[in-house]
């Protein structure tokens, strides 16, 4: 999945024989399960954090942030809770996986964050418990649209903690000595990365996958659609859509985009080492764009395709979320109000001191002085004006693979984009038909 | 413990209870019993605990709705089963691992035994070639894949590969992002091979050294020197060796996972090439997709057609073997 906050995870590696002897990966976490299966909780919903005084350990679990200090921000949060004790799990690799496999045991954790707030089988699953009480007066100054992508019949499941985006970074003075202006539109930027492609030197960076990965949603919202319609209806099986996708196949085979790279788009690493002129990445990337290139930069958004479309940004968030195995899912949910609803200072220190995001409450974004000036402040009004969630919160996981498979196969093998389109049409419904009933 | 003895565990036992049948002094530390599920238990223990209980469990996961859920109420019969073989994306990985297992097996197989005869063949330093084959099998799958990746098949002017393509006057190649034509497989199928020969190599340098020397005094007198000698002698008389091997790779290719996910994975997750069917699985079960009863499902299918697989398989070298024997 191309979660926006992938970034840190390195390639995982699970034990070859853990997965392998038995035949399938599944089989490993049947016995994982298995360990945790009758382990009865110890109080179920009873004491309401009366029991033996501090109501026992709260475990919350974290991704690994790449940036120097956040870990000991955390704990330091955690440790000046006076209600319970909180131990804080910082998990390398594969979070997503390790988090979602550990809420199946009741050794797993009882506060965890996760990209854009739990899935729909997470809650459907009944393995995230609602959330919305703890909001309170507070909810309207949370961005809206963020809300609602954690929304499922009217509960809210998850507390946005930051929000992230993605969007294009440009070499200034690269642009000026080719006598390219910044491009506005999706043939602007094809243009522009053929102009901008000299020797070593590649016009465009969108990933090693030549923007498999990442393309989706920008395409469907800059040519003016998204994913689903608000009735969630398939709204990208188009013209539309599968023209532009059709124009990065082009570009795949052009030349002009970098591909093969040592790192990839989520890590600034190609235009800060010269060999790309415009990269596609996210804004968390800031602190060392701005430590490498100094003043050479700049931001776009998606560019906007066709007549009738917009730019456009992806925004995404971690949410904290209460997992419904929690030992003491009321103390759990508490802290989670104290922390990420309560404690506006440390959400602000979160969002700006380590890494370089925007807070996720309206009257945060206002004091985040680093959001005031320069590149920062025109990346903060992309977010405001073209920002959408990553993907609805119905877009299921397999809904997610069948889709990048499809615009990979389309943008690198020339797949045919109409048919491809449609092909992942008949499985997202089938995936909301399921969902829905 | 009963007194050791060189003649033999049983003898032991026998001579040791036969020596004193009603010994007051007998301690329960001399039950055979005990020490059999000492060394054993452990063993049997592991065994159903991470191999017997999952497998049976993810069979019966695999007629159930079990997203999210490891303990599923609602039966559903074949409907995992169907909508696996019904998903175009899980039979392409399984013509995938058909067609990697079609022609690793061989390449391995061809190029360790060749390299064995080469190396029995030296007369100085075949300790030293033997080592220096043998050694990559210490590399770990994912240290190599990494480096594989990184190192020498990097994308840019700057990999090892393309840099001596850069000497040649070619345009350096982005190994891992093409598709057309696909040079990944060059990647992953040079890093197994890396991996995996050197072992194999030395399976067959073992049974190579026990071929009577004086069947290739006897050929050679027939005028059966060179090829035919290695295809009269050397050949036949490597049956067992050659049997265990190909069972041995064939096993190998199924479990293609490690340099796979290292190489191939990305920011935005598994690229639909190359993509073998255990990866596609682990993303289903354990990846964000947590739904363990299409994963079940398709590990089912998946050994049975491993276990289809390893019965032709029997049955063709066998069969040959004997022919030719």
């Amino acid at each position: 999945m191309f979660s926006i906050m992938k970034r840190y995870s390195t390639v995982g590696t699970p034990s070859r024989r853990q997965l392998l002897a038995a035949g399938g990966g599944i089989l490993a976490a049947g016995a994982l399960a298995a360990c945790g299966g009758n382990t009865g909780r110890s109080s179920g919903g009873g004491g309401t954090g009366g029991t033996g005084g501090g109501s026992g350990t709260i475990s919350q679990w974290y991704h690994q942030y790449g940036e120097a200090g956040t870990e000991q921000a955390v704990k330091r949060y955690a440790a000046a809770y006076k209600k319970a004790t909180v131990q804080v799990q910082w998990i390398p690799g594969n979070y997503d996986q390790k988090s979602a496999a550990a809420l199946l045991t009741a050794s797993g954790p009882d506060v965890f964050e996760y990209g854009n707030g739990p899935t729909i089988d997470m809650i459907t699953g009944k393995q995230v418990v609602d959330l919305t009480e703890l909001y309170g007066a507070a909810k309207s100054d949370f961005t809206a649209s963020l809300l609602d992508r954690m929304t499922w019949k009217g509960k809210i499941y998850g507390i946005p903690q930051v929000v992230d985006m993605q969007l294009f970074v440009y070499r200034k003075s690269m642009l000026q000595k080719a006598g390219v202006q910044p491009p506005e539109t999706l043939d602007d930027l094809i243009t522009a990365a053929a102009k901008l492609t000299t020797g070593k030197v590649k016009g465009l960076f969108l990933g090693n996958d030549g923007g498999a990965g990442i393309l989706a949603g920008p395409v469907l919202w800059s040519s003016g659609h998204d994913y689903l319609t608000s009735d969630n209806q398939p709204d990208f099986a188009n013209a539309d859509v599968a023209s532009a996708l059709g124009k990065f196949h082009d570009l795949f085979t052009s030349g002009h985009l970098l591909l093969g790279a040592p790192t990839d788009w989520s890590d600034p690493g190609a235009i800060t080492s010269g060999l790309t002129a415009i990269q596609w990445t996210g804004l968390w990337n800031f602190p060392m764009l701005q430590d490498k290139l100094g003043d050479d930069f700049g931001v776009l958004p998606f560019p906007a395709i066709g007549g009738s479309g917009k730019p456009s940004v992806p925004v995404g968030a971690y949410a904290s979320c209460v997992s419904a195995k929690a030992k003491d899912v009321d103390a759990a949910k508490a802290f989670v109000k104290w922390l990420w609803v309560d404690q506006t200072a440390d959400q602000l220190d979160f969002a700006q001191s380590y890494g370089f995001h925007v807070p996720s409450r309206a009257s945060l974004i206002a004091k985040a002085t680093k959001l005031k000036s320069g590149e920062a402040k025109t990346a903060a009004g992309y977010l405001k004006t073209y920002g959408h969630p990553q993907t609805p919160l119905l877009w299921s996981p397999k809904s997610a693979t069948t889709m990048t498979d499809a615009v990979d196969k389309i943008v690198r093998s020339g797949a045919n984009p109409t048919s491809s389109l449609a092909g992942v049409a008949k499985t997202v419904q089938a995936e909301l038909k399921r969902i829905g009933g | 413990m009963a007194e050791p003895t060189v003649t033999g565990a049983v003898s032991s036992a026998a001579a040791a209870s036969g020596a004193r049948p009603a010994s007051p002094r007998r301690k329960w530390t001399d039950s055979p019993h005990l020490w059999f599920w000492v060394f054993v238990g452990p063993f049997v223990a592991g065994l159903l605990v991470f191999i017997v209980i999952p497998i049976l469990w993810s069979v019966w996961l695999s007629f159930y709705d079990a997203r999210n859920t490891v303990t599923p109420t609602h039966f559903v019969g074949l409907q995992n089963y169907s909508r696996m073989l019904g998903d175009s994306a899980f039979r392409s990985s399984l013509v995938t691992f058909v067609l990697f297992a079609v022609f690793i097996v061989p390449t391995t197989f061809v190029l360790s035994l060749g390299l064995a005869v080469l190396v029995n063949g030296v007369t100085r330093g075949k300790a030293f070639f033997r080592s220096v084959f043998f050694l990559p099998t210490a590399c770990s799958y994912v240290v190599a894949a990494m480096i594989w990746r990184h190192s020498l098949f990097g994308g840019t002017a700057a990999g090892m590969v393309n840099t001596v393509l850069g000497w040649l006057g070619a345009a350096p190649i982005a190994w891992l992002s093409v598709v057309h034509p696909p040079w990944y497989w060059l990647v992953l199928v040079t890093v197994r091979l890396w991996l995996q020969v050197g072992f194999f190599m030395v399976l067959f340098l073992a049974a190579l050294q026990r071929v009577p020397q004086q069947l290739y005094e006897a050929a050679a007198l027939d005028g059966a020197t060179g090829w035919k000698a290695f295809r009269y002698i050397t050949f036949p008389q490597l049956r067992a060796t050659s049997t265990a091997v190909l069972m041995l790779l064939l096993v190998n290719a199924f479990q293609a996972f490690d340099e796979f996910y290292n190489v191939l994975s990305t920011t935005g997750g598994y690229p639909p090439y190359a993509r073998p069917p255990l990866v596609y699985l682990f993303n289903i079960a354990l990846g964000n997709g947590q739904d363990f009863g299409d994963g079940s499902a398709g590990a089912v299918i998946l050994t049975l057609i491993i276990a289809i697989f390893a019965l032709l398989q029997g049955r063709l070298t066998g069969i040959g073997r004997r022919d030719s024997a």
